[in-house]
């Protein structure tokens, strides 16, 4: 069926609301979208923020003493629960997404405008039904895997507020996939191929696939799993002849592609800044764009890694040990395309630069305890010890929360009209890098040397370094302050940016700063080298 | 960097721009359908490996009989080739052909659902007895579920197809194509559903 429309009319200008009154409504503007994406995430990543400041307070000592036993189960479930599922994948994908993807396929909007503003305000109230949850008869103290039978067993309210606020949260996640999916393929501006398109189309196109073909088993996961709690059926529960294991498969056939839906759109949006800030064209576009895809393909067959103590027979420990470390063949590739875009470019540092530096350096490490955790001896060892904890933040605090960092700065002066302060962001990544190395480095050690995750209480021999990891948490803390200062101060008398102050050749910055309402004040611009920045200086010769 | 000046050139004589684009409402519903049937691919994953690995309890009772889920399958298979035929009326302009097709296929839907329900009275076991038992019901239920909401949205269809004021023309055919593709996707996942869950 190809019959023609003409454009729906997103937004009728007289009666949405004017200035800052329109991030409360449910405008239509993908940009207004992205926006209120972006500040609902940060605001539920303070919230996140506080509850992990919690962990580290009562880990400062080996009693529990900070908070009952109980209290600490449930402020690590909600730590987790919303720093993925409400700052991490809607930030990186809804927030950054919305606003940058209409431009980069050279569109007014999104395909489906509605579905969009549908999509983002399911967040809030999920949210805050979340958060509220606590205060019901205590949140959920499952952690944030919901692992059955402990899931079934802690006290029942809040573990199906969990469910319904995370099956929201996916619906949210779903609808802004297909989105995503159908305005990549179909809503490119005339003449613009597949191949000439930035590099976050393709790492949203990767993510967009694996959050449709995973997020629905999650959903129905966990539709079986408030079956189990409210009507009393045994499919999880083993005094019912149920199968704790099937659970484990069929949550990890969403959440390990989860680590690549957070994780993806990061490798795009870094991708993007690096060649600006270093001049120079993205190093192995074609490579780039195979490797997303290949991650997309082995990302779906690589979740059992995640069981190897759960009684997975040895076949299946091989085949996924192998074709996790195959993972590490296009992750690498793309780390080499990184640092060969850098090599050689005219530098400047300057705080998207160095967050985006920072994100090399934690993902590279994280990415090689990532390959150490998937040959089944050492996990088997370091399994659910704090190694694992390490791992997964240096991949998601280290690699995902710095790039967002990295894209507010690099898009900040996009968004608003007005430069960042330089001085307090250099401040804001040098107290955010040493405090996050300081925080989890150590944690290897205590990993390697058994001290188990998810307990309040520990062996004491490991209090200093527990103190130590605490002290980094205290300075990452710390961090968010300047960058709250630099954020107000720049919003309200930040020096004008004009519309292309870092002068890249990618679509966004070739309209007005902030965009105008439809993007572009006349037919889109067809951006055929997005990273053509040798040319442009040889042209200047 | 030539595309910054060009677009202000075209913005000066294109002041009123008439853009089209394809119409892809239908990519969107497909992209939505595989993220449905992943959800009952799971499902299916997770009955299959209950077959496998969890044996059934001595003394459970776990017996399904072919009869009625039969009629139920050529119901459905009926009520898909029912739907094709209101579209073709409504694109040679018959709405009222048209209304009556739907009329038909929504009512082989309702008596799809009545069957099932007959079938949850008639079975000797009840949601919780057993692993196989809450399987089977989650999965028909969930069908049902599917079943339940296309017929609603036949009936609509149905009532947007009337010749006096409905929306529903041979111009305008997105609904009616897209509750059909909806409806043979139900009819679809009925078929592995009844291949896996009776025939297995």
């Amino acid at each position: 069926m190809t019959i023609s429309i003409d454009p729906q009319k997103t937004n009728n200008e007289s009666l949405q609301p004017k200035g800052w009154l329109r991030y409360f409504s449910f405008s239509l503007d993908h940009k207004v979208i992205g926006i209120q994406y972006l500040v609902c995430g940060f605001l539920f990543y303070l919230i996140g923020g506080t509850l992990a400041s919690a962990i580290r307070i009562e880990l400062v000592s080996p009693m529990s003493d900070f908070m009952p036993r109980d209290v600490y189960n449930q402020v690590l479930t909600l730590h987790g629960t919303i720093m993925i599922f409400l700052w991490i994948v809607p930030v990186v994908n809804g927030a950054f997404g919305n606003y940058l993807i209409p431009f980069y396929v050279g569109a007014r909007d999104m395909a489906f405008p509605r579905l969009n503003a549908v999509a983002f305000w399911l967040i809030p109230p999920s949210g805050l039904m979340l958060v509220a949850s606590y205060f019901v008869e205590g949140a959920a103290q499952a952690g944030w895997t919901a692992y059955p039978p402990l899931s079934i067993t802690t006290p029942q309210s809040g573990q199906i507020i969990w469910i319904l606020s995370v099956l929201l949260l996916g619906g949210s996640s779903i609808f802004g996939g297909i989105n995503f999916i159908a305005t990549i393929i179909k809503l490119r501006r005339p003449g613009l191929k597949l191949m000439q398109l930035p590099m976050y189309c393709w790492a949203m196109l990767g993510t967009s696939l694996l959050v449709v073909l995973s997020t629905p088993v999650l959903a129905g996961t966990l539709i079986l799993l408030s079956f189990d709690i409210i009507a009393n059926t045994g499919f999880f529960n083993p005094v019912l002849g149920g199968n704790v294991v099937v659970y484990q498969h069929l949550f990890w056939f969403y959440s390990h592609p989860a680590v690549y839906i957070m994780v993806l759109p990061a490798f795009g949006l870094v991708s993007e800044i690096l060649p600006v800030h270093a001049r120079k064209p993205l190093f192995g576009y074609t490579t780039m764009v195979f490797s997303i895809m290949g991650i997309v393909v082995l990302g779906l067959v690589v979740w059992a890694h995640h069981m190897f103590t759960s009684g997975t027979p040895p076949w299946m420990r091989l085949f996924f040990t192998i074709a996790t470390a195959f993972i590490a063949v296009p992750t690498g590739i793309k780390f080499f395309n990184w640092v060969a875009t850098l090599w050689g470019g005219k530098i400047s540092i300057n705080s998207a630069m160095l967050f985006s530096c920072g994100f090399i350096i934690n993902f590279v490490f994280g990415g090689i305890t990532g390959v150490a955790l998937a040959q089944v001896p050492f996990d088997i060892h370091v399994h659910d010890t704090y190694f694992v904890v390490a791992h997964f933040h240096y991949i998601v605090y280290g690699g995902t929360v710095f790039i967002i960092f990295s894209s507010i700065y690099h898009w900040f002066p996009k968004v608003t009209g007005k430069m960042l302060n330089e001085k307090l962001g250099i401040l804001h990544f040098i107290i955010t890098f040493i405090g996050f190395n300081l925080c989890f480095a150590p944690q290897h050690w205590l990993g390697l040397n058994g001290m188990p995750r998810r307990v309040a209480e520990y062996d004491p021999q490991f209090q200093f370094v527990n103190q130590i990891s605490s002290l980094g948490a205290l300075l990452m803390a710390i961090s968010t302050i300047p960058f709250l200062i630099n954020v107000f101060l720049s919003v309200r008398n930040g020096k004008n940016a004009g519309d292309n102050p870092w002068n890249a050749l990618t679509p966004e910055w070739l309209t007005s700063s902030p965009p105008p309402v439809e993007n572009w004040e006349g037919e889109a611009p067809l951006v055929e080298e997005p990273y053509g920045y040798g040319k442009e200086i040889s042209e200047q010769k | 960097m030539t595309t910054l000046d060009s677009s202000k050139e075209i913005q000066k004589n294109n002041s009123e721009v008439n853009e089209t684009h394809e119409d892809f409402r239908m990519f969107g519903l497909i992209t939505f359908l595989i993220a449905d049937g992943m959800t009952f691919a799971g499902f299916f994953a997770a009955y299959l490996t209950y077959k496998a690995v969890n044996p059934l309890p001595d003394g459970a009772i776990y017996e399904l009989e072919l009869p009625i889920p039969t009629l139920n399958t050529i119901l459905l298979l009926v009520s898909s080739a029912t739907f094709h035929k209101a579209g073709k009326a409504l694109l040679k302009d018959k709405n009222s052909d048209s209304q009556k097709w739907l009329f038909f296929t929504a009512f082989l839907g309702i008596i799809f659902l009545i069957c099932q329900l007959f079938e949850y009275f008639h079975l000797p076991f009840g949601l919780t007895d057993n692993l196989f038992a809450s399987t089977f019901y989650a999965l028909t239920g969930f069908h049902g579920l599917h079943v339940t909401l296309g017929t609603l949205m036949i009936l609509i269809i149905a009532w947007q197809s009337r010749i006096n004021g409905g929306r529903l023309t041979s111009q305008n055919m997105f609904p009616l194509e897209a509750v059909e593709l909806y409806w043979h996707f139900v009819d679809g996942i009925w078929v592995v559903l009844f291949i896996i869950l009776y025939l297995l």
